[in-house]
Formats: structure tokens, sequence, C-alpha cells
């Protein structure tokens, strides 16, 4: 298990002396270092945050029926008509969630390669982990469960991809999108409800560490306000799991559908 | 009267130099007063090598009194062993039991190549202290007591960061091999103060690159203030954190305006 020896650079020097190399865009600049990427993490991290919350809101009006549901998802389509055409507002919303999500994504990879890096031959003995835990040691794979699961769910549910879900499309009795009759029609499929229910307890472990993360990451450190981080950022992962569970959940109990 | 353990079984890491495999070999303690340091522990074991014309294995140590930051050692999975807040050195063998198995490997990163068995080259530390962590101003003899003005709860959060010896632990304990705290600390210690001010922009960009181009990348596990022997916070990390921001915007105005 050979270490390679380290390449020494010159002597860094102070700023001053670096001013030289700095003629690049600022967040290009920001964005070539570690803190840099974590602070592009923990902003499109926010982003995500905000997305979740408010999805999770938005199905809840499916306790309230169909009709609250289709509605509700009309709504979203015609957002800001008639200063925008149907549909703009909603499209550049996606736009900014998939950017997000890709520079989410793409900070994280190139982070995790830069710490394989730094410890290219691992402990020969087992670790005793004093803190780090469970959740902030598998951020890397619940974000990918939850990945795999958004695409799966954008093929299921948002455009109905062939065989994935041939209910999307059909229209309900005022001639409006039926969301209602095709989430019922994906969840009644108990496959789908059990890696639904996984994926938000995978996302629930993801935001558990996400949020208390952030703040770190942003430099949000205030003793006045250090002690409620670890609650708040438990009980938004609750209320994002409660709530999302919830619905495969009413479905295959009859509540829904 | 001091007690003693019996029957240690050591498995410790074996490296020749730094292009070695290295490997672990296992060494029985028959007896050791439960008073004694862990590193007099290891020199006990060395001198039996030594008498045995075998070669000692080979660690770090120095003022012996957790003060000096030289001595390492991931001990049974955790950097400075299971005591908390206290450096290997200050670590007593009455922590362990008879017939107890201890694992001794050295600080595992890219930035610490390991030079004989436990070990390591720390200087990438040295790299990120010559790159901002001092002030340059001549500052002469002793100046008078609160000649400058400094809060007490100002004072105290800049101790605590000055508390750093350098060791290396959080780096060690760090599953991404980051030194964040490290570099928090150093930065945390000067920016505090009213000393530091005039540079504290060019310091902490300047810091914080320099770490880049040899650490790992902090992902908030809290590792590193769990393993550090100076019990620093990660506190430290947020303000070195919030200082990067601010220096990437001010020293671009700065340089605009030369």
């Amino acid at each position: 298990m050979a270490q390679t020896t380290m390449k020494r650079g010159p002597v860094s020097g102070t700023a001053i002396d670096r001013a030289t190399r700095r003629r690049r865009p600022f967040l290009i600049d920001l964005y070539s270092t570690a803190v840099g990427k974590k602070y592009v993490m923990a902003i499109t991290g926010i982003g995500l945050l905000g997305f979740v919350l408010f999805h999770m809101i938005g199905n809840l009006k499916m306790y309230f029926g169909a009709q609250d549901l289709n509605h509700y998802a009309h709504f979203l389509e015609r957002l800001l008509y008639p200063i925008l055409p149907e549909k703009y507002a909603l499209w550049l919303m996606r736009g900014g969630l998939a950017t997000m999500a890709l520079l989410h994504i793409h900070a994280a990879y190139t982070l995790t390669v830069i710490n394989r890096h730094a410890r290219p031959v691992k402990y020969q003995s087992e670790r005793d982990y004093q803190v780090a835990s469970f959740a902030s040691r598998t951020m890397r794979y619940t974000g990918i469960i939850v990945l795999l699961f958004v695409i799966w769910h954008l093929l299921d549910l948002t455009f109905g991809a062939g065989s994935v879900n041939s209910y999307v499309g059909t229209k309900d009795a005022e001639g409006l999108k039926d969301v209602y009759g095709a989430v019922a029609f994906s969840l009644n499929r108990v496959p789908v409800a059990i890696f639904y229910v996984l994926a938000n307890i995978a996302l629930g472990t993801h935001l558990f560490h996400g949020v208390w993360s952030l703040f770190q990451s942003l430099g949000w450190n205030n003793p006045r306000f250090n002690k409620w981080r670890r609650a708040v950022a438990t009980s938004f992962a609750t209320i994002i799991v409660v709530g999302n569970v919830s619905f495969p959940i009413a479905v295959l109990a009859g509540v829904v559908g | 009267m001091s007690n003693h353990l019996k029957n240690l079984k050591l498995k410790i890491w074996r490296q020749s130099g730094p292009t070695d495999s290295g490997h672990f070999e296992n060494y029985v303690m028959d007896e050791i007063s439960d008073e004694a340091s862990f590193l007099e522990m290891l020199d006990v074991l060395n001198e039996g090598l030594i008498g045995e014309n075998k070669l000692p294995v080979v660690f770090d140590h120095d003022c012996r009194e957790g003060i000096c930051g030289t001595c390492s050692l991931m001990i049974n999975g955790q950097a400075h062993g299971p005591e908390r807040s206290t450096a290997t050195c200050q670590l007593h063998m009455r922590k362990f039991k008879s017939g107890d198995e201890i694992v001794i490997e050295p600080w595992r990163a890219s930035a610490f190549p390991i030079i004989k068995d436990l070990m390591v080259d720390r200087s990438a530390f040295d790299r990120i202290i010559e790159s901002g962590g001092f002030i340059t101003a001549p500052t002469g003899g002793a100046p008078d007591a609160n000649l400058i003005p400094i809060p007490k709860t100002v004072a105290d959060a800049a101790m605590d960061a000055s508390q750093c010896i350098g060791c290396g632990a959080c780096v060690a304990a760090c599953p991404n091999g980051a030194a964040n705290l490290f570099t928090g600390a150093k930065i945390a210690h000067l920016n505090l103060l009213p000393q530091g001010q005039a540079e504290r922009f060019k310091r902490t960009e300047a810091m914080v690159e320099t770490m880049d181009e040899y650490f790992g990348s902090c992902t908030n596990h809290g590792e590193c203030e769990a393993a550090c022997p100076k019990e620093i916070s990660i506190d430290v990390i947020a303000l070195m954190n919030k200082d990067y921001r601010q220096s990437k915007l001010k020293n671009r105005k700065e340089i605009s305006r030369t």
C-alpha cells in the first residue's frame, strides 16, 4: 500500500502575490475552491429544499379531493398567465430546479473526487467514529437514491412516459388533467408505493444532515441560534417524510383514489 | 501502588519508508504499569525491540505534556486514542485493560505522507501558515496592557482558537481528510482580534486556497472537533467560510483599485 509522496507546490505566499492569477469571473473563481463549492452546494440545497416543501404542501391537496388537486395542477400550468403564455412560468421554474439540481450534483461529485484524492490510502484498521452520523456518512448514497427516484417520478407522474403510467393525460369531468387519478393509479401499484416510501426515507436522511450542514457551509454560525440548527434540520426532515410517506399509504388504504 | 496491565496485544503499522507498502505487525506487551503514558509504553516496547536487535517503532513525540502537537497516532480507530481532549502523550495506560488489543496506525492523508512507521510529514500545515497565519506589522516590544481594548468574550474566543497545536488530528479524524478545523482555528485566532484586522481578508483567502492545494473538503461530520486534543469548536470553520466569502468580494475590489 505505497503512499504516494506528495509533490510540494511552491510556497504559496500571501494573497497579494496571488493577485496575478485571479483573472477569472467571480463565480467561477469561487467555485474553483472546495469552500466555494460548498457554498454552491448549500445555496442550491436551499432552493431544492423550497421545492421539496412546496411540492409536499401542494400534494396535501389530494386529501381535499380530486377537484382541489386538479385545480391546483391547472393553476400551476397557468401561473402568471396571461403575463406569460400558459406553462411558461412552470417551465422557467423547472429549468431553475434542474439547474440547481445539476449544480448540486456536480459540486457533490467534484468534492467527492477531491476527498478521495485527499486520502488515497484508507485506514487499514477499523475507524471508530465519534460523532459522524449515519446521515452524514451516507449523503452521497441517499443523494443518488433521491436522484434515481426523481427520474422515475418525472417519467411516472410528470410525463407519463409510455407504459410507465398510462393514466397520465386522462381528463377529469371538468376537462382538466386528472392528476388525482394519475397519483392513485401510480401508487396503487405496491412496488411503486414501496419505492416511493424508501426514496422518501432516503430524502429525509439526506435532509437531516443537509439542512444542518448548510448553516456551517454558509458561515451562518451565531451562539444565539446555534442550538436551533439541529432542531430545524430534524423537524424539516420529519415534516417532509411524514407528509410524503402519507400519500402512498393513503392511496393503498383507499383514503385517496 | 500502581496496578499493572498484563498481556497487551499491540498491532502496530510498520513501514520502512515513504515508498514501502507497509503492514501491521503484532507485538505482545507482557506487563506495563497503568501509570505509564501511551508513549512510555511504546518506549518500553522499543527498548525490548532494540534488545532483540530489531528496529524500534518510529513515532513522533516531543514535549510529552500535550502542548507541542508533535505526537500523533490513530489508536483503535480514534485520533489520539479513546480519551477526549487529550493528545496521545497525555493518554495513560489506565484507559486500557489487561488483554486488550490495541491497533496503532499513522495519520493517513495524501498531505501527510508517511516517513516511516508511525511518523508522518505534516509540513503541509506549514504551507498554510506561511500563506497568512501571521501579522506582518512589526510589533516591537510588549505593548502596555489594555492599550488596545478587546472585549473579554472576543479575547476568549480568540484564545480558544489559538489553542490549536497543529497536531493534525482533525485531518486524521476527518473522513474526507480535510484541514478545515486547523485552518479555521488559525484564521479565527487572528481574525477575531483587532491586530488581525488589517490583513483579515488577504489572510483568509490565501490560507483557504493554500489549504485547498493539499487537503480534502469539509462535509460537516464534526469528527475533527471530537478528535481535537484542544477541543476547538467547528464554529471556527463557519467563521472561516464566512470570511472567505467576504474576502473573495473585498479582495477583488482591492485589486481593481490598484
